[in-house]
């Protein structure tokens, strides 16, 4: 395959990855296993790419055989690859779709503090949008729909004394606040 | 209210911290409270998410812990818990690959999956094809099939995407649900008609009538999904680029049709998607591509840095194939030469190199000296490469050129970017005359102040080659001596090899070399010493001879077959002497220069292989090799089928010294056929001898397979041109295309194949020599025979037809770059040479005219007579 004409196929994405603003990754998935097989070499890889990128806001960058689109808000890098003879806009869209879920889901409020707290339903936002390398949705509020199923009032049955206890302290604090 | 406050920071600290500093063990020991009833969902998800956080960081966990951690995980079913449930699911995906008998949740994942709440099923669906086996498959077949079409969109899409990961390894499974699949692509939900036309696809893909249906029905009714339409623009172009070339006008077919529409599409992507499409299409004319340029000419002005650079990167690949219609958006392209994305800058600099015409060149250069300095050392790598090709491109230029790449070589710059700018000054002085003695000039500059050790070592060198037949050699010397007197001590060796090359070939600077290589005598380190003391030796001597056979002309065996072949000696008898002369020359690999020059590539890249070494590799396996000896040459595969038969075969010639071994690559493209003892029959001339035939014992579908003649060369070597018929002779056993059972009748059946050639070329070893010239004068000796002929080759209309025709026809590489006809000249002189398996060095030089139709005066001279006569007859 010399490229020229691209393989129909549906394993687009080859990884996408959250990096805070010193390079550290939070998540980050590779759907490949031919490319970056192991931790390491992912590892040096984001470092190399995390280097390129932090300092130009430029969205888009070629590196080391990986076509790779990219986002950056207040502390965090998000990043989606793709190969390099990959239709650029696809990478783009998924990339926009990870974004908008993720500041659809921390309310706007999109930062390495946020993310932390609510990684669990950031892990399940990776996992619905791509699905080992295929685009399983690119719809911000379809994805939102799946994944944020929280429910913030817990029955009080299945509380433990210690979380109703500092519920209750929770609530006494705000309201000498107020 | 002040300490409340800070009270809270303090809290915001600690969830923060949450994930910081965990420990394996303690998180894996935290995983008791899952045995808790009823189960506390908050904080089992909080430890199921730092253990799928600490996997996500790199941790590895053992196979015992991560077993012992699914199972306390399969306790969480219990909870009704939404978010704890998806969480154990990610946690089965992330852990199916390590944990032991993951197969213990498939009950509580299929009930999830077939339950009530839409919110388990898709993701359970996911999680159940990770930890499913093919075997396992047959007992939720049913399942899928109706997930497939089930009407929640998220249950049909998952279910659509893991049959394509089941696909995989369990294909024929797999491919019974095609009906379902087909049945979803109706389906108004856009992914579930993406991802079904993905799996549909696949199953069809090697069924050409099937897609070509598929394409047809869809492209008519119109596909909402934008993504469908990009992955049907693919499969379109897929079956244009198979159909058989030359069938008429593209713009009459329907396929082709479709995709010219979708540059008219609404999103974006489609558009860029049919743009590139129609550019990469192999039959185009000027009329269907120029919508599609107009589309990325348009991309080019956009904000959005990704559709420049889509753009760009897309003009950048055409401007290869298509260099007019490029050429068209060269304003374009040069507004983005300083773009703040500096990919984008650099594709557009290199794109307007590969089009920029021989006037403009003085001006590009002068737009990239003004921001060369500002860009990243890899992108200046990419320009010089850009500026390597326009070297070769326009050899005119070349003064213009060179003073560019010297004065990119005094900037600053890493030693990758310096290698690159050395590579390209050494291929402007190997390739072109007239630009050698400014192109060593500025290397002898460079070694003046040059930090790299590799860099000056291989100037040197090159210096030692190419100095000593320069106008004024003795200008030379000075640089050198210099480095033995400042440098350290493998500088000091490279500079006494390169004296002593002067020494040998300038009879007039001999005396003086002589003293200088005195002097190093004195060298404190030992290598410098020798070398010195070596050649001081040799020159001493004043014989030509002894000069040509250890000083100028250094054997470069290939050194990977040099030690196999010491090896193959030692575990050999012993009783001969080990003979160097029977191993292959190095041949210089060329660099993958095809290769996209723009990706930026910090990873190392593995170390190449010559056909031999590879070929040697495959050969060991079936054949006892010693017997041939080494190894003389392993030609490019020829193709002894059409494309797209029922079986494919190419042949792989491997030439030994007085052995053949064919390398017949077979492909059984029929799903319901088993082939058995696959071999090939030749129809040999009288003068060959078949010694051995492997047979290949099974050919199963779509799996390739070899088999293996080997054959002994005639005695006489002008016989060793021959042609034979091929048939393919095997045993048919007809198998269930599905599961791939062979039944038990079988019978025999052949396939004729093609001519197989044996050409003078297969037999001669390309050995490229640096300095033609001087061999070929040193070979007026009686150790070379010389035999001259003058032909008429009234086919051939232009001089590099003739060129190209006698390079090929004779297998050789040419030297000095004459490989090249330079254009309006009506007299060409080839020079070239090559190896033939004997060992027997060949020397060939073609004195090209064109009156009307060419003549050639073909001069051949080689250590052996047969070998230099049968070299004339291979042209005639």
């Amino acid at each position: 395959m010399d490229g020229s004409t691209l393989e129909p196929t549906l394993f687009i994405i080859k990884g996408m990855c959250i990096m805070d603003n010193d390079g550290n990754r939070l998540l980050a998935k590779y759907y490949d296993k031919n490319i970056l097989p192991t931790v390491k070499e992912q590892k040096t890889f984001e470092k190399n790419l995390f280097n390129k990128t932090h300092r130009s806001n430029t969205e888009i960058i070629m590196l080391d055989g990986l076509t790779v689109v990219y986002k950056s808000n207040v502390d965090l890098f998000f990043y989606v690859m793709g190969s390099t003879h990959e239709n650029e806009l696809i990478l783009l869209s998924v990339l926009n779709c990870l974004y908008d879920s993720i500041s659809l889901i921390l309310k706007k409020n999109v930062e390495k503090k946020t993310v932390m707290e609510n990684l669990e339903i950031i892990m399940l936002a990776f996992d619905e949008i791509c699905d080992g390398g295929i685009i399983l949705d690119a719809d911000p509020s379809s994805v939102v729909k799946r994944v944020d199923l929280r429910n913030d009032d817990i029955p009080i049955g299945e509380q433990t004394v210690a979380q109703v206890l500092q519920s209750a302290r929770e609530q006494l604090k705000w309201s000498l606040l107020k | 209210m002040g300490s409340f406050r800070r009270d809270k920071d303090d809290e915001d600290e600690g969830v923060n911290n949450a994930y910081q500093n965990l420990e394996k063990t303690s998180v894996l020991q935290e995983t008791r409270t899952f045995n808790e009833t009823p189960v506390n969902a908050r904080k089992c998800i909080t430890i199921l998410t730092k253990i799928l956080y600490l996997i996500n960081q790199g941790e590895q966990l053992t196979s015992r812990e991560a077993t012992d951690c699914f199972f306390a995980m399969t306790k969480l079913f219990q909870s009704k818990d939404v978010v704890l449930r998806r969480m154990v699911y990610l946690g089965i995906k992330e852990l199916s690959t390590i944990a032991e008998d993951v197969i213990i949740v498939t009950s509580s994942l299929t009930k999830d999956m077939t339950g009530k709440e839409d919110l388990y099923r898709a993701a359970a669906i996911r999680a159940l094809c990770s930890i499913t086996d093919p075997t396992m498959l047959q007992a939720v077949e049913r399942y899928m099939k109706q997930c497939i079409v089930d009407r929640n969109a998220a249950v049909s899409c998952a279910a659509l995407v893991s049959s394509l990961h089941l696909a995989g390894s369990a294909g024929d499974v797999v491919k019974r649900w095609a009906n379902e699949a087909q049945e979803s692509l109706n389906n108004e939900n856009i992914m579930v008609q993406y991802h079904a036309l993905g799996l549909l696809y696949h199953i069809r893909k090697s069924d050409r009538l099937a897609v070509s249906k598929l394409v047809n029905k869809l492209t008519r009714h119109g596909f909402k999904s934008a993504y469908g339409v990009c992955m049907l623009i693919r499969i379109a172009c897929k079956l244009i680029e198979e159909e058989d070339a030359g069938r008429g006008d593209l713009s009459e077919s329907p396929t082709f049709e479709f995709i010219e529409s979708c540059l008219r599409h609404k999103s974006e992507m489609v558009t860029y998607e049919a743009a590139h499409a129609i550019v990469n299409l192999k039959q185009t004319n000027a009329r269907i591509l120029a919508p599609a340029f107009s589309i990325l000419q348009l991309f080019c002005s956009s904000p959005k840095a990704t559709l420049r650079f889509a753009a760009v990167r897309t003009l950048n690949k055409a401007a290869m194939t298509h260099p007019t219609a490029v050429t068209t958006c060269n304003l374009d392209l040069e507004s983005l030469i300083t773009d703040s994305n500096r990919s984008v800058a650099t594709l557009a600099i290199t794109t307007l190199l590969k089009t920029g015409a021989e006037s403009s060149v003085e001006r590009l250069m002068k737009q990239i000296s003004s921001f060369v300095a500002e860009i990243p050392d890899e992108f200046k790598v990419v320009v010089v490469q850009a500026i390597s090709s326009l070297c070769t491109k326009y050899p005119r230029k070349h003064a213009i050129l060179m003073n560019f790449l010297s004065g990119m070589l005094r900037e600053e710059g890493g030693l990758e970017y310096k290698t690159s700018i050395i590579d390209t000054i050494i291929t402007i002085i190997e390739e072109n005359v007239d630009a050698k003695e400014s192109g060593l000039s500025h290397l002898c500059e460079f070694i003046e102040d040059c930090e790299h050790t590799s860099l000056a070592v291989r100037i040197l060198h090159l210096l030692g080659k190419e100095g000593p037949f320069s106008s004024t050699p003795s200008k030379y010397i000075r640089f050198i001596y210099n480095r033995v007197i400042l440098e350290n001590p493998v500088v000091r060796a490279a500079a006494v090899a390169a004296l002593a090359q002067f020494g040998a070939s300038c009879p007039p600077l001999l005396n003086n070399i002589l003293v200088l290589l005195g002097r190093c005598e004195m060298d404190p380190d030992d290598e410098v010493r020798d070398r010195a003391t070596y050649y001081y030796n040799i020159l001493s001597t004043e014989k030509a001879d002894l000069y040509k056979s250890y000083i100028v002309e250094k054997s470069n065996c290939s050194l990977s077959l040099l030690e196999k072949g010491l090896v193959q000696h030692l575990n050999g008898p012993l009783e001969q002497r080990f003979d160097i002369s029977v191993i292959p020359k190095a041949i210089q690999v060329d660099p993958a220069t095809h290769a996209d020059p723009m990706v930026i590539s910090t990873a190392q890249r593995p170390p190449r292989m010559t056909r031999e070494e590879e070929s040697l590799e495959k050969l060991s396996q079936v054949l006892n090799l010693q017997q041939f000896g080494p190894i003389h040459k392993s030609c490019l595969p020829v193709q002894l089928t059409e494309r797209e038969t029922e079986y494919t075969v190419q042949c792989i010639k491997h030439i030994f010294s007085k052995h053949l071994v064919l390398q017949f690559d077979c492909l059984n493209t029929l799903s319901d056929q088993l082939l058995e003892n696959v071999v090939v029959d030749l129809d040999i001339t009288d003068n060959y001898k078949v010694t051995a035939k492997v047979p290949c014992r099974q050919l199963p579908y779509n799996e390739l397979g070899s088999t293996f003649i080997v054959l002994e060369f005639p005695s006489d070597i002008p016989d060793s041109v021959a042609t034979f018929g091929a048939v393919l002779k095997f045993v048919v056993r007809n198998c269930d295309p599905k599961t791939g059972e062979p039944t038990y009748q079988e019978y025999d059946d052949e396939y004729v194949l093609e001519d197989l050639e044996i050409t003078v070329a297969d037999q001669i070893q390309k050995n490229k020599k640096t300095n033609f010239t001087a061999i070929w004068e040193t070979s007026n000796t009686e150790d070379y025979v010389e035999c001259e002929e003058v032909f008429c080759l009234s086919s051939t209309k232009t001089l590099q037809n003739a060129v190209d025709n006698v390079l090929k026809f004779l297998g050789m590489s040419a030297a000095n770059g004459t490989e090249k006809v330079p254009e309006g000249t009506h007299t060409h002189t080839l020079l070239c040479s090559g190896t033939f398996r004997n060992g027997a060095e060949i020397l060939v030089q073609a004195k090209l005219a064109v009156p009307e139709y060419v003549t050639m005066k073909l001069t051949v001279r080689s250590t052996d007579d047969d070998v230099a006569e049968m070299m004339l007859s291979a042209v005639g």
